[in-house]
């Protein structure tokens, strides 16, 4: 009798302290990414000022993402369009096409499809990138040269893809409406004026500056946990490899609770 | 000029370094050797303020580098050079870049002037007119060579090299190892070589620093270290498998894990 | 460096096209800035605004003339509408505003009905004629409390 209260007792003891030691092993992790990130942009103010590191990366991670941006944003107005149409036309209110399109675009599919896309395609790169700096000991050289790689490495690719994410997520909108427009007017013969007339009518300056304010911070999501799953990778070339992966794999996750918590604050 | 004081370094619950004090001799050439694990590259990184001692100090002139600020530490380091491992060029840039770094970065000088220390610094390497070459183009002994270039770019008083002869040919580390003894004597600069190789680490050595499970256990010449009648140091000096320094690395009593006894891993 | 120019000019393309994006998107798509700031804005009570939001539509003849600009609740517990008019369109001092509905389950408008008067509104003014929105509720009720009194 006692004997099997022992065993509960210890059994409950685990699984508490695991789950004690997993918060706190994710809280110092939080932790620990906060703080690089902070350092790091708080070199922005600090000379000299990385300014050409910037553009270098706005055109690696920018423009280089700008044809799968525009692909997703094309089948996704695409398809919007096809499936609204259908659920749409059961109800005789196929009229309303363009605002359900527009709006499902604009607040959500925009930003969080472009930014799932951005954490594969820049995103993982900059994991890598770090990370294979890490193990070739780039990293390292920088500071004996008196580099700081926080402001050299890090800071500039924060900050070109907190930039880039809401540019190219409006090219994302842009390309999906029009995709969208092109199969609902001129495909699935929906009245043209009924479809931007609804669309425009619908679409309020809040709805704008909810999918970009969700950009900005998805932009900057991507920034700072890819470059830090970089710098910190175990330096290995397996090291990198998994780093590369979990810097995607944490990046998706939290760009959909992320998504979740700034939707729940724009209703 | 360099002076450790007391220095310890734990990962965990190993010891790489045990409350070692050692003296770096100025205008000579340092060698550090030990078999793998011995703490020598631990040493190397703490002394060139790449890690921060567990405890104890280590003084460059009057400053402590385990206190100083950063931007003390980033003064300090224009003084330094070091030549790493895998030569970690920056491989987003070529090798005329790659010299040039430091001197982009902290000086002001005019680009014609830049180029004059880069193809001096590469003549003195001997591998002027590669300068478009990408460090993915290079042999390993060309990218030792070229990293010990950059090193030597805004002439540093002190250069490190963590194992120069790794990884390379005969001939290239003969080449390697030449370099560093020539140009220590001609530019009067301090050098702290890190490395496993015996003969070549006796070679040029003015001073030489044999560690052994994170302590210093000889120090000298390099002929006294090789007349040591200490038994560590002569089985390092003469490579035998077997000595004071066991064969074994198992913890356990062989026959208890054959018999699958207590004391075994499976207990 | 020649290399490095022809990047900064890439990017620039890139930093413009994303630029004219979000502006075409708030100028057209959002009326930031456009046709909604640059009319003139009325005020109107109603007793019931029957759920109108701002956005919705505000209808002369059945066009579409400006939108709601803001719903607020004044001291009186009624709601307070702000209509934003286009410019080139003029409200007299008569008009009746009435809470319609785009046919019966669809969303709320403001239908602005023109009346006779000279003096025309302008911006800042209030209309006073108003109707609040039918509610189907009320009508029920009132034809059954009605016909059970006969």
């Amino acid at each position: 009798m006692s004997g099997e209260l022992v065993v509960t007792h210890n059994w409950f003891v685990r699984v508490v302290g695991k789950l004690g030691r997993n918060v706190l092993g994710i809280v110092s992790w939080l932790g620990d990414m906060a703080s690089i990130t902070t350092s790091s942009l708080a070199l922005i103010f600090a000379p000299p000022w990385q300014g050409r590191h910037v553009v270098l990366q706005l055109y690696a991670l920018g423009v280089g993402s700008f044809i799968i941006i525009a692909i997703t944003g094309a089948f996704t107005g695409m398809v919007l369009s096809l499936q609204g149409y259908y659920t749409l036309a059961k109800f005789g209110s196929e009229s309303l096409l363009g605002s359900a399109v527009a709006l499902s675009i604009i607040r959500e599919l925009g930003p969080v499809l472009g930014a799932l896309m951005l954490v594969g395609r820049a995103g993982s790169s900059i994991t890598a990138e770090i990370g294979i700096m890490r193990v070739t000991e780039q990293l390292d050289a920088l500071q004996m040269m008196a580099v700081n790689p926080r402001a050299r490495i890090i800071l500039p690719r924060i900050v070109a893809i907190t930039i880039a994410t809401p540019l190219l997520v409006s090219m994302f909108d842009i390309i999906g409406l029009g995709a969208g427009y092109v199969v609902g007017v001129e495909m699935l013969g929906v009245n043209a004026g009924a479809f931007t007339g609804e669309m425009v009518a619908k679409i309020l300056p809040e709805d704008l500056y909810a999918g970009w304010v969700k950009a900005v911070v998805f932009g900057f999501l991507v920034g700072s946990v890819c470059t830090y799953m970089g710098y910190r990778a175990v330096p290995t070339t397996e090291g990198v490899a998994k780093a590369t992966t979990q810097a995607v794999v944490i990046g998706s996750v939290g760009i959909l609770m992320m998504d979740y918590i700034l939707t729940s604050f724009f209703l | 000029m360099i002076r450790s004081e007391k220095l310890t370094r734990r990962f965990g619950d190993v010891t790489a370094l045990d409350q070692t004090d050692v003296s770096i001799r100025e205008h000579a050439i340092t060698v550090i050797m030990g078999g793998s694990g011995s703490g020598k590259t631990t040493l190397l990184r703490l002394l060139a303020a790449l890690d921060i001692p567990t405890s104890g100090s280590v003084w460059f002139d009057g400053d402590d580098l385990a206190q100083v600020s950063s931007k003390r530490l980033y003064e300090l380091r224009a003084r330094m050079g070091m030549v790493f491992q895998y030569s970690a060029l920056l491989n987003s840039l070529n090798v005329y870049d790659n010299v040039a770094f430091p001197l982009h970065e902290h000086t002001k000088l005019d680009e014609s002037v830049i180029r004059t220390v880069v193809s001096m610094k590469l003549e003195q390497v001997g591998l002027r007119g590669f300068e478009h070459l990408m460090p993915s183009e290079l042999s390993g002994g060309m990218a030792k060579r070229v990293a010990f270039a950059r090193a030597l770019a805004m002439d540093p008083e002190v250069v490190f090299f963590d194992e120069p002869t790794s990884g390379l040919d005969p001939i290239s580390a003969g080449v390697v190892t030449t370099l560093i003894h020539d140009l220590t004597q001609k530019t009067k600069m301090t050098s702290i070589v890190v490395t496993h190789d015996v003969q070549a680490g006796l070679a040029i050595a003015d001073h030489v620093i044999l560690l052994w499970q994170g302590k210093v256990i000889a120090e000298g010449t390099a002929d006294e270290i090789r007349q040591s009648t200490d038994e560590r140091v002569s089985q390092f000096i003469e490579g035998r498998p077997d000595g004071p320094i066991p064969f074994s690395r198992s913890t356990t009593p062989y026959i208890d894990d054959l018999l699958h006894s207590s004391g075994g891993v499976n207990s | 460096m020649n290399e490095y120019k022809k990047i900064e000019l890439v990017v620039g393309a890139f930093v413009l096209a994303g630029i004219i994006s979000i502006s075409w998107m708030a100028v057209k798509l959002g009326q930031i800035g456009g046709v909604g700031a640059s009319g003139y804005a009325l005020e109107a009570v109603f007793e019931d605004a029957g759920g109108m939001r701002s956005g919705s539509d505000v209808m002369l003849a059945g066009v579409v003339i400006g939108r709601v600009s803001d719903v607020v609740i004044n001291e009186e517990s009624e709601a307070k509408l702000t209509l934003l008019i286009h410019d080139d369109i003029s409200i007299t001092a008569d008009a009746i505003a009435s809470v319609r509905t785009k046919g019966i389950i669809g969303e709320r408008y403001v239908r602005i009905s023109q009346g006779g008067d000279d003096t025309l509104l302008q911006s800042g003014d209030e209309i006073e004629e108003t109707e609040s929105a039918i509610n189907i509720e009320d009508l029920v009720s009132k034809y059954i409390f009605s016909s059970s009194e006969e």
